[in-house]
């Protein structure tokens, strides 16, 4: 028995030896393939699944030119981030094309992990596409990324809400106007004040609508301690008296310190909903809300849009500025047939189709006025007017600091106040960026 | 008494080659028996050494210098800069407060329900197997998926807490309910762990022991109280510190639940902070020095108050 088990104990170490040599045998003929005919081979870091099909599309017209493969990122801004950054920081050849969350683009261009587009690459990759898209592609006058979608938010109301609280929704409304109608009608205000990035595009909007600024302008290049906030102002305190409006009230939905875009939503489809700041993507959610019976069918009868509100009262509001532009790896080892990649990727058609099937705004003017876009997103007149008029975040490569202070300055918002709040948050950023305090 | 039994063996096997002469002479068998060990354990213990240490003193290295990873060339010196910025921090000061609450809370709750557990466990009489294997059901859930589960459950909009307890609580709207959904979570999750170890504790006692307490009249608690606790001694120190020292380490039901949000934030999420979400390498090394260091510390004040010789319990 003895014999016996020594002999299977000495079977099972050969075979367990020969299924390693064969792993790594496949593993190493894995990693040196390259299509055997000498297409290049190309990876796309998709931030979101719906980008999947672009690839294929485009590896068909190719016909041979390249061959993309998508890879999914985590499903969060901060989560792509840092897979990005961990990637291209090793010098990961694989990196040839990427979905960027453009705030995050300085920070990479700035380490040298982003190939510079060329001056007749930027020209083409710019023409016909809107400003706010456009403006944060560019670091230093240096387009680091093709603008692929914009995104905006704009304000969802109730039009019986709007009505019984006798708010004229033909002109600009102000946040103090929308917050009031709330009360009066015992509906609520919904907005994202989770600790991530959607409360940073927030509070951006408020502060750049009352005409002021997080970082200060002269920053963009600047040296890490040598970066000024600009948040002490007032419009930083304006910004906090609003959020504090909301969140210290009753026009507050339930959980508003953890709501984000989907609770957001909820809250607004709740029979209490009145009105609403998110992006356009809630359109066919409602829909798809209405088939899958959680909403009655006249659910969206009763819901407009309008554009996001103003925080001055006839001052226009800087709309919030979201979006994907498409970068190409510094250390790719096919910069070329990446941008040529690029070029199909981001090409009106992709984005059109992109549009059709994801829900995320096209960055090219031109797009909107495609019947069929206007069929399906009947306030793309809203969103194109959001895409030129936004704001975009601070461009800064550092950030990722400059957000992670203002999400610890500017939360929980019911505890936001417009004498202490700005001065703390940009003394934080301050003290974070000079590495004298910790995040 | 399985403390001083081994105790005394040991002594008695360490004398012995005193006695037989000034210098212990190895015998050919030992010193084979001895390259033998060095040959089977020697590589394992060179690519330990090589994984676990080369990272350590990496970490230690960097951690005195000022650097971010997306400006290589911005890398300078600073000594021990980023250990006074750290521990200068109100920040620092906070989570460590948070992270030595949960720890405390955490470990005393998961070592009386886990005692009381392993007395279950051991004195089931009947479905023994069944009994221990649902027990050990939650440890044997990956913490994130437990975090998410526990998260879904006290979510307001749609978590079956609220209506069950009646109200309609922002259970992650706030420091304080946050941190009891955590350390609701932290305690279902680990308490089968605590109370499989107390168990290997209590299956040591020699019923003999439990016997003669019982013939000589005393009482259940007095028989728990003097007979098993005491004999358990080492079992618990090694239940404890290792709860004591995982917790202390809590990171995946705070990142899953909060966020790091209205304070939540743990001594593991400052060193993920700096190091992942702001690439600093050298501050988030430098904090995870210290946590290190507080590990260790943590290890010792254990040991020493305990005031156990594990290295004397392998005999028993």
């Amino acid at each position: 028995m003895t014999h016996k088990s020594v002999w299977d104990r000495g079977r099972a170490r050969r075979v367990a030896a020969g299924a390693l040599v064969a792993l790594s045998a496949a593993t190493l003929s894995a990693c040196g393939d390259d299509g055997g005919n000498g297409t290049p081979q190309l990876t796309w870091y998709i931030n979101n699944a719906a980008q999947e099909p672009l690839a294929t599309a485009c590896n068909e017209q190719a016909e041979g030119a390249y061959n993309i493969t998508a890879s999914l990122l985590p499903n969060n801004a901060a989560g792509q981030r840092e897979q990005i950054l961990r990637r291209l920081a090793a010098e990961d050849k694989t990196v040839d094309i990427v979905s960027i969350d453009p705030p995050y683009m300085p920070e990479l261009a700035n380490a040298g992990f982003l190939r510079e587009f060329t001056e007749e690459e930027r020209e083409e990759f710019s023409e016909g596409v809107l400003r706010g898209p456009l403006e944060q592609a560019i670091y230093e006058d240096t387009m680091f990324s093709a603008p692929f979608y914009g995104n905006t938010q704009l304000l969802w109301y109730k039009k019986s809400v709007a009505e019984e609280a006798g708010l004229d929704m033909e002109n600009p409304v102000t946040w103090d106007q929308i917050i009031e109608a709330a009360e009066q009608t015992g509906t609520t205000v919904a907005v994202q004040g989770r600790r991530n990035e959607s409360l940073m595009v927030w509070v951006n909007a408020l502060v750049e609508s009352a005409g002021g600024k997080i970082l200060d302008e002269d920053s963009e290049g600047a040296e890490a301690e040598d970066v000024e906030a600009a948040i002490s102002s007032e419009a930083g305190a304006e910004a906090a008296r609003i959020m504090n409006a909301i969140a210290a009230s009753e026009v507050s939905p339930p959980a508003l310190s953890t709501a984000g875009e989907e609770e957001s939503r909820a809250a607004f489809q709740a029979e209490n909903g009145g009105f609403m700041v998110n992006w356009p993507y809630v359109w066919s959610a409602f829909d798809a809300a209405v088939e899958g019976g959680a909403l009655p069918e006249d659910f969206k009868d009763d819901v407009a849009w309008t554009r996001y509100p103003q925080v001055v009262e006839g001052e226009e509001s800087a709309t919030p500025l979201g979006g994907i532009g498409l970068s190409v790896g510094a250390y790719s080892a096919n910069p070329d047939a990446a941008v040529e990649a690029v070029r199909c990727l981001r090409s009106p058609e992709s984005q059109k189709e992109y549009m059709m099937t994801a829900g995320d705004p096209g960055a090219s003017e031109e797009i909107y006025d495609d019947p069929e876009i206007q069929e399906q997103f009947p306030m793309f007149a809203e969103i194109r007017e959001g895409l030129t008029d936004a704001a975009p975040r601070p461009i800064s490569p550092y950030y990722g600091d400059v957000t992670g202070a203002i999400q610890e300055g500017y939360h929980p918002p019911r505890s936001l106040s417009p004498e202490r709040t700005p001065d703390a948050t940009a003394s934080l950023i301050e003290g974070v960026l000079s590495n004298d305090q910790l995040l | 008494m399985s403390t001083t039994i081994p105790a005394a063996s040991a002594e008695v096997r360490a004398q012995v080659p005193d006695r037989s002469g000034k210098k212990p002479g190895i015998t050919d068998r030992a010193r084979k028996e001895r390259t033998l060990g060095w040959m089977l354990a020697g590589p394992a213990f060179f690519v330990m050494l090589l994984t676990t240490g080369y990272p350590v003193l990496n970490a230690i290295w960097y951690s005195l210098f000022d650097f971010r990873l997306t400006d290589p060339d911005g890398r300078s010196f600073v000594g021990l800069g980023n250990y006074i910025t750290i521990l200068t921090d109100g920040l620092f000061w906070r989570q460590f407060g948070v992270t030595a609450a949960i720890t405390i809370v955490t470990v005393v709750i998961e070592f009386v329900l886990g005692f009381a557990l392993a007395l279950v466990m051991h004195r089931a009489l009947f479905l023994r197997k069944s009994v221990r294997t649902a027990i050990l059901v939650p440890y044997g859930i990956i913490t994130v998926v437990s975090a998410y589960a526990w998260q879904y459950a006290f979510t307001p909009a749609y978590g079956f807490v609220n209506p069950l307890l009646g109200t309609d609580r922002d259970w992650f709207g706030g420091t304080v309910p946050s941190l009891v959904v955590i350390c609701l979570s932290e305690i279902w999750k680990t308490t089968p762990f605590m109370s499989l170890l107390l168990l290997a504790g209590l299956a040591q006692i020699p019923n003999d022991y439990l016997e003669a307490a019982k013939v000589d009249g005393a009482t259940a608690w007095q028989r728990f109280s003097k007979v098993i606790v005491p004999n358990m001694k080492a079992a618990i120190m090694v239940a404890l510190l290792f709860r004591t020292l995982d917790a202390f380490r809590i990171f995946d039901n705070v990142f899953i639940m909060t966020a790091g949000a209205n304070g939540t934030e743990t001594l593991s999420f400052l060193a993920y902070r700096q190091t992942i979400t702001r690439v600093m390498i050298g501050l988030g090394s430098a904090v995870s020095v210290i946590l290190a260091i507080l590990v260790v510390l943590i290890a010792v004040l254990f040991v020493k108050g305990f005031k156990t010789n594990l290295a004397q319990q392998k005999g028993a």
